[in-house]
């Protein structure tokens, strides 16, 4: 059937349709991944009973309310009391506060530190690219855990500084990655174009290049939250991190001799962690099947 | 296109049509394509982007991406319908009796084999020689090609030649077991044309002593009239035109390949008879999922458009006084050069 | 030094240096433009035409400093554009713009049509965000884009539209000069002629200047008022379109109008066959005519000496650099 005159497409425009954000298919490709939809939701339930669990279970985790050792569901503690005769689920939900804060928070300061690291070695090349590589090939090789357990026996073992012992000694993925995608990108028409037009490198680094090399990033700190996560249980669970919270970690580290006995008491943190952090894995997962490699066309 | 009584046609192809199955839907990719290719014959599919004609010759040669699959016609190798045929008997096919060289000599290779490996490769898949026999027989292929120092350069690495070798290297490999029918996809749009014009000058001679056909993908109307006796006109996934080169480029018969030569500025030695504007085409190429409608997929963009062309799609008529030109136009142009 | 030239580059080389040392113990360099001159009155278009490896787009490059020169001078609008550093050589650049050859890698996917021509107004500093705004639907209705697709992102457009729009940010900042980088080299032909005629109907429009590279003699043709054949790094011939394509003298011009296929079945060859040769080493220096190994008409006088830019006998402004122009011309 023949259309109207004035939509038949002229010379040069076309029949205009609406502006399609380049994100806007990767959040449908993503929604389309069951696994990453399902792990989303797992997610956000975890993330929204450590925001307002707390707040409707008010119980202290460190008060001793009842007997010790008190099986999940009996009593009226739904998920039990630990050796000390400590809430668990308020255990639980406090944990996670704790565990989920920090994991962000390292996470974001090792994006950081790795974007910085990334960008510059990536951008400039020469004498900076090989200081910058050397760095990070030191940090690259150190052994984290032992790392880290020596900045907190240095500083102290609060929940700032644990942090930050995470985030120094888990940037050197993202740096790798920034990097690589710095070099490619640079040598794109669009980067020289945006030079030719009389952009700073300030500019051509922040503002051109960077937005572009996202996609792989942010893959890579969807996953880094998931092993900050795991790396303070690892040091709560040594009696690491701050003992004047209660963490995941921490949970499972107290509770340990206990394990043959009241089994539930390490079984039930243990699962917190393995839900959360599979959960950020998949989602990772969807991330990158939506990010890559779509965009290594554009 | 008619064949004698007694024998019938190397190739022919007959209404294939090939769909696409994408998580948008299913795309008519090629729309009821038929032609016939005679021993030793020389035809071009011509066409911009996205008309189908690479897409043409991967589903002759049985290689059309995971997603695609033949959705009707035959493809009639030697009476055999390769459409049916089994991937072994394909993979027996290809490399042996029909070759495909392909745009970009710089990915085509391998990059950690020397060329010689890579030639003895295909004999000795296809016609079983041993290693010594097959590396003579590279050198002489090599040196077939035109590659100066060919027993010094068999054991070479594609990265030690330039683009014009490595395309060279290529048409040894697809030219190894003389096959009956040479495909060459755009082989030398990535390519000098100083350069160019050697392949070509190869090609044909190559073509005539191994009495190999060759078919021709380009978007080159020159590239044609160089290589080509015969050439098909795509558009949109549909074949819109057909004929002897020369007879097709003096007197177009349809809009578009009309169009098509005309908006090519053409070199000439009399600059005074140069016009300021080149003449356009209107419009751009339809979207994959507008392929395959009754209608006619070029009528957006034609000047001579009228009801019966958005209405159903162009049947295919002879010109007459013309052996063997043929369009698929409800307007075509007469032979005489206009209507 | 004419006031009406747009662009006027003297004694251009560029080098890119090499892994290795040669064997005069120094750092191996590969010298991709030697010594070229070339001028551009406003208004005007010169072409550039060589195959891969000529150097064309290495000039160009170098005369919009985005690589590094070994020497020359260059003058743009009667700036001295080529010693320009840091600050103000930012902010010059907008008298020079590019138009690149890939519509698929030279528009940044992350913004919107607008947006990439609203760009180097930006950087430029000097109008206000409802001045850019002015300019940027201007130059969208002159490129035959509508008003709506300013929102759009360019993955949402075709090739040529992709062009369209960076042909518009190219114009932008009104540059006395455009680089046109093989333009639509990377399009179909249907669209390329849609291109190529908005560019030069923008020319007409807007007065504009532009160095056109390309290795199409089809194209260049159409679009040039002068041309210029590079190889490997040096001038061959630089004449206007009507002289040129009337007689080309150099033997590689003629050899690569030979080559172009040409729709016209019964034409013989012009005669420009090129002999099998070496190309030479650019990463040393040439003692003799570069072409020499692949000339047809090579001698031994070839080899003594780099010919340099004459003219032709009898013509003024068709000049080529080979020792035998005296031969040719008498023969």
């Amino acid at each position: 059937m023949k259309p109207a005159a004035d939509s038949a497409p002229r010379r040069g425009a076309e029949i205009v349709d609406k502006a399609q954000h380049p994100l806007r298919e990767m959040v449908v490709i993503f929604l389309a991944n069951r696994a990453a939809m399902v792990a989303s939701i797992v997610l956000s339930i975890v993330v929204l009973a450590a925001i307002f669990g707390p707040m409707l279970h008010p119980v202290d985790p460190f008060e001793m309310v009842w007997a010790p050792f008190t099986p999940p569901g009996q009593d009226g503690f739904v998920l039990g009391t630990d050796y000390l005769g400590r809430d668990m689920l308020a255990a639980l939900l406090n944990g996670g506060r704790v565990s989920l804060t920090i994991g962000l928070v390292a996470a974001l300061m090792s994006v950081f530190i790795g974007i910085s690291f990334g960008a510059l070695a990536g951008f400039y090349r020469g004498l900076v690219e090989e200081v910058l590589m050397r760095i990070t090939e030191f940090f690259q090789v150190l052994p984290t855990l032992l790392f880290s357990m020596v900045i907190v026996a240095l500083f102290g073992a609060s929940l700032e500084v644990v942090t930050i012992a995470i985030g120094v000694v888990s940037w050197t993925a993202v740096a790798r990655i920034t990097r690589a995608e710095f070099l490619r990108i640079r040598e794109l028409e669009y980067v020289t174009a945006s030079r030719a037009a009389g952009a700073s490198n300030v500019t051509l680094m922040t503002r051109v290049i960077l937005p572009n090399a996202l996609p792989p990033i942010i893959v890579q700190a969807a996953l880094m939250v998931g092993s900050a996560i795991l790396f303070e249980a690892g040091l709560a669970f040594l009696g690491l991190s701050d003992p004047n919270v209660v963490s995941w970690g921490q949970i499972i580290g107290s509770n340990r001799p206990y394990i043959l006995d009241a089994g539930f008491t390490v079984t039930i943190p243990g699962l917190a962690i393995f839900v959360t952090v599979l959960s950020i894995s998949l989602i990772g997962d969807g991330l990158n099947d939506a990010l890559n490699p779509k965009l290594r066309a554009r | 296109m008619t064949n004698s009584p007694s024998t019938a046609p190397l190739l022919d192809v007959r209404n294939l049509s090939v769909q696409f199955t994408t998580r948008g839907g299913t795309v008519t990719v090629l729309d009821d394509i038929s032609f016939t290719l005679e021993r030793g014959e020389r035809i071009s599919f011509v066409g911009e982007s996205g008309c189908g004609k690479s897409m043409t010759a991967l589903a002759l040669m049985g290689l059309l991406p995971a997603m695609g699959r033949v959705s009707g016609g035959q493809v009639l190798f030697k009476g055999e319908d390769l459409t049916t045929a089994s991937p072994a008997r394909l993979r027996r096919l290809r490399g042996n009796e029909i070759s495909m060289i392909f745009q970009e000599p710089m990915t085509s290779l391998n990059p950690v084999f020397t060329i010689g490996q890579q030639i003895s490769e295909v004999l000795r898949l296809h016609r079983g020689v041993d290693n010594a026999e097959a590396r003579d027989r590279s050198v002489e292929l090599l040196q077939a090609v035109r590659i100066p120092d060919a027993a010094a350069r068999v054991d070479d690495y594609p990265h030690q030649l330039s683009g014009g070798q490595r395309q060279r290297v290529m048409i040894a490999i697809a030219l190894a077991c003389e096959p009956e029918i040479l495909i060459a996809d755009e082989p030398t749009t990535a390519l000098d044309v100083t350069v160019q014009a050697e392949i070509f000058a190869l090609l044909r001679d190559l073509g005539a002593k191994l009495d190999t056909a060759i078919i021709l993908i380009t978007h080159d109307m020159g590239a044609v009239a160089q290589m080509s006796e015969r050439m098909l006109v795509m558009y949109a996934g549909r074949r819109v035109e057909e004929g002897q080169v020369a007879n097709v480029i003096k007197a177009p018969a349809h809009p578009y390949t009309r169009g098509l030569i005309a908006c090519v500025p053409h070199i000439t030695s009399d600059v005074g008879a140069l016009v300021d504007t080149l003449p356009e085409i209107d419009g751009i190429v339809p979207p994959i999922t507008r392929f395959g409608r009754d209608e006619c997929l070029f009528a957006p963009r034609c000047a001579k458009a009228a009801d019966e062309c958005w209405s159903a799609k162009p049947q295919q008529s002879d010109i007459a006084g013309h052996s063997s030109h043929s369009v698929s136009c409800w307007h075509p142009f007469g032979t005489e050069g206009s209507r | 030094m004419s006031d009406k030239l747009a662009l006027d580059v003297q004694n251009l080389s560029v080098s890119f240096p090499m892994r290795g040392r040669g064997a005069d113990g120094r750092r191996r360099a590969l010298l991709a433009v030697d010594n070229v001159n070339f001028s551009i009155a406003r208004g005007k278009t010169l072409g550039i035409v060589g195959e891969s490896g000529s150097g064309k787009t290495t000039a160009a490059m170098a005369l919009a400093r985005l690589v590094p020169k070994l020497a020359g001078n260059i003058t743009i609008d009667g700036i001295d554009f080529g010693t320009l550093d840091n600050e103000a050589l930012r902010q010059a650049r907008q008298r020079i713009q590019i138009i690149f050859q890939d519509p698929y890698s030279s528009l940044n996917p992350r913004l919107r049509a607008g947006e990439i021509v609203r760009e180097p107004l930006v950087y430029a500093g000097e109008t206000s965000r409802a001045e850019q705004d002015r300019i940027i639907d201007e130059l969208f209705e002159a490129v035959g884009l509508r008003p709506e697709q300013k929102a759009l992102f360019p993955h949402q457009f075709s090739g040529g539209q992709r062009q369209r729009i960076g042909i518009a940010r190219a114009l932008s900042t009104r540059p006395s000069l455009i680089i046109c980088d093989e333009p639509v080299s990377a399009l179909d032909v249907a669209v390329q002629a849609q291109i190529l005629n908005l560019l030069k109907s923008l020319q007409g429009q807007f007065g504009l200047t532009y160095l056109f590279i390309s290795h199409d003699l089809g194209v260049v043709q159409h679009m040039c008022d002068d041309i210029a054949v590079m190889y490997m790094g040096q001038f061959m011939e630089y004449a206007d379109r009507k002289s040129f394509f009337a007689a080309p003298r150099h033997p590689y011009s003629q050899a690569l109008l030979d080559a172009v296929p040409t729709i016209d079945i019964g034409a013989q060859p012009a005669g420009g066959k090129l002999v099998d040769g070496e190309i030479p080493d650019l990463t040393l220096p040439q003692t003799g005519c570069r072409f020499a190994s692949r000339c047809p008409h090579a001698r031994d006088v070839c080899n003594g000496g780099v010919p340099q830019l004459q003219d032709w006998p009898g013509s003024t402004g068709h000049r080529l650099a080979c020792h035998l122009t005296g031969t040719f011309a008498t023969s």
